[in-house]
């Protein structure tokens, strides 16, 4: 494993019943670094995202060969504890969806499930996490109203400053930004400029400029495959493989 | 009915045909009209019908007579009607069935809806299906030559017909309304909410406790109501377990509903007593309207969030 490295996959296979999804995929994410994965509709770019939170143990039939390490911990050995996984690599999905509670039990919910009954402890980590997603100037005279009245924009926020108030290492972004305005879009843009200070991020996205906005490292997939990884300036200005250049050209995807 | 030749329907553009037509869709929909106010008319009538025949005896006796006396003698010398212990019974009657019903209907939906294989949750719902086609004199024989008994034996009682052995029979009775309900209100809920819970590090446990289930709760609140409802409207079954004795309830003695106060004198009545058992009637639609209100709102409120 390369120094730096806080997530690191090898020879990793997954199946969803016979179909096999994934195909012998290596990468090692760097540790506070934004990484992108790009590619196609269908190429395994978000089902890979999910093996580093094991969330695609939801999907049944979903079958996992190879190693995936988080800080050099296997993280499918047989007796990890999933619950502590997922605190440390958080995740932020495609469709924002606060549950239908008030702002505040939002985003008290990770930290009073993990134990923290203390009203001022959890006054500190709302107000925390709700700055850390910029939002806290936008919600902080309505933190009893239900999420669900907000924007969407604000309500991704909201889902980034849950995932944060359990405070993870890594978080892992599924196209989070896809069913966002432009403006909306571009405030989340800038919040992970500033995330990645503190968190390493792993974002889906099928917005090539934005890969090329916001990412540091970026990996192509095309059919289940790794196709290239690298310096996100370098993989677009360069790209090493056919495939890839066709890709980021607009020739294909 | 009017029948269209074939060629002529297609190639006509005469307006003969048309006038039939909208005459024909007129007439349906007059007939669409009367077949839906049939429904209203029957709650129409049977409303007026009951308060024009309920007010009467409730005058005679005097409303805090009729509804807080403890006594009911209806066919002595010098008759009493106070309907209390009927009305404390199938209050008691139905908290008592609802008190075991809901906590086993509602951990059955959870399990039904949440973390039971598709192949188990098959067979469950089967039997719960089974279980609310079972016509309720059923249930009242199987009460009456297992429940009561055992209650007997049990409790060393002199008869084992008691309210207890309502409770228990009203219990089964209102678990299947309960888990479905329930179920669907569960299943309802969007699965993202779940995946956002496990993604933050929650259980499966954790997560359908402290979000699918708050996200159902109108719905699972309305099965209650729907419970409550059935509960506190059963008659035969009840009649058959409970001792059918007007006493003020106790969970080991023979009481009365209000329901099978009506129906064990309505065969011989008459006169004031007649008037009182409509009387009777009416509070326990009063009763039921309460409820249904409750449920229209609270469904409405599901729809809502």
């Amino acid at each position: 494993m390369q120094e730096g490295t806080i997530i690191s996959a090898r020879d990793l296979d997954l199946y969803y019943g016979e179909n096999q999804a994934l195909k012998k995929i290596s990468l090692d994410i760097p540790e506070r670094q934004v990484t992108a994965l790009i590619g196609p509709s269908g190429c395994g770019k978000s089902t890979f995202l999910k093996t580093l939170n094991r969330m695609n143990d939801l999907v049944p039939n979903v079958r996992i060969e190879g190693l995936v390490e988080y800080r050099g911990q296997d993280i499918y050995m047989p007796k990890l504890d999933v619950t502590w996984l997922r605190r440390h690599v958080g995740m932020v999905f495609q469709k924002a969806n606060p549950f239908p509670m008030s702002i505040y039990d939002n985003i008290a919910y990770g930290p009073r499930t993990h134990g923290i009954r203390s009203r001022k402890a959890l006054d500190e980590i709302v107000e925390r996490s709700l700055r850390g997603a910029a939002i806290w100037d936008e919600v902080k005279d309505r933190l009893k109203k239900p999420a669900l009245s907000l924007s969407g924009g604000q309500q991704q926020r909201i889902c980034i400053a849950r995932a944060l108030a359990v405070e993870p290492d890594v978080l892992l972004m599924d196209e989070a930004t896809s069913a966002l305005d432009p403006i909306s879009t571009s405030k989340i843009e800038e919040l992970i400029a500033d995330l990645k200070k503190q968190y390493t991020i792993i974002i889906v996205t099928h917005n090539m400029q934005q890969a090329v906005r916001i990412s540091d490292k970026c990996a192509f997939f095309l059919m289940g495959q790794l196709v290239e990884f690298g310096d996100t300036t370098q993989l677009f200005s360069m790209p090493q493989d056919k495939r890839t250049e066709e890709y980021i050209t607009g020739r294909f995807g | 009915m009017q029948h269209f030749p074939k060629g002529s329907e297609q190639n006509s553009t005469a307006p003969k045909t048309k006038g039939i037509r909208t005459a024909f869709e007129k007439g349906m929909n007059i007939l669409f009209f009367l077949c839906g106010a049939v429904a209203v008319l029957f709650v129409l009538f049977i409303s007026i019908y009951l308060i024009v025949s309920g007010i009467p005896a409730i005058r005679e006796i005097g409303l805090t007579d009729f509804l807080f006396g403890d006594t009911w003698k209806s066919t002595s010398k010098d008759p009493q009607f106070g309907i209390l212990p009927f009305i404390l019974t199938s209050v008691y009657g139905t908290a008592g069935a609802i008190i075991i019903g809901v906590p086993i209907g509602f951990l059955t939906a959870v399990f039904l809806a949440k973390l039971a294989s598709p192949r188990v949750a098959a067979v469950i719902r089967t039997a719960v299906e089974l279980l609310s086609g079972i016509p309720s004199v059923v249930y009242g024989l199987i009460g009456m030559t297992v429940l009561v008994p055992a209650i007997r034996t049990t409790f060393q009682l002199a008869s084992g017909a008691t309210l207890l052995a309502a409770i228990v029979v009203l219990a089964v009775m209102v678990l299947p309304y309960i888990i479905s309900v329930s179920e669907t209100a569960l299943t309802a809920v969007p699965k993202e909410y779940e995946e956002a819970s496990l993604a933050l590090g929650a259980t499966e446990i954790e997560t359908y406790f402290r979000v699918s289930v708050p996200a159902a709760s109108s719905g699972i609140a309305a099965s209650v109501v729907l419970g409550v409802g059935r509960a506190i409207g059963e008659a035969m079954a009840v009649m058959m377990v409970a001792g059918n004795v007007p006493n003020m309830p106790s969970l080991l003695e023979s009481v009365r509903f209000l329901t099978t106060a009506v129906a064990s004198e309505m065969s011989y009545a008459s006169g004031l007593q007649r008037q009182a058992l409509f009387s009777i009637a009416l509070v326990l639609f009063l009763f039921i309207m309460m409820i249904n209100a409750a449920l229209a709102i609270l469904l409405k409120k599901g729809k809502k969030s």
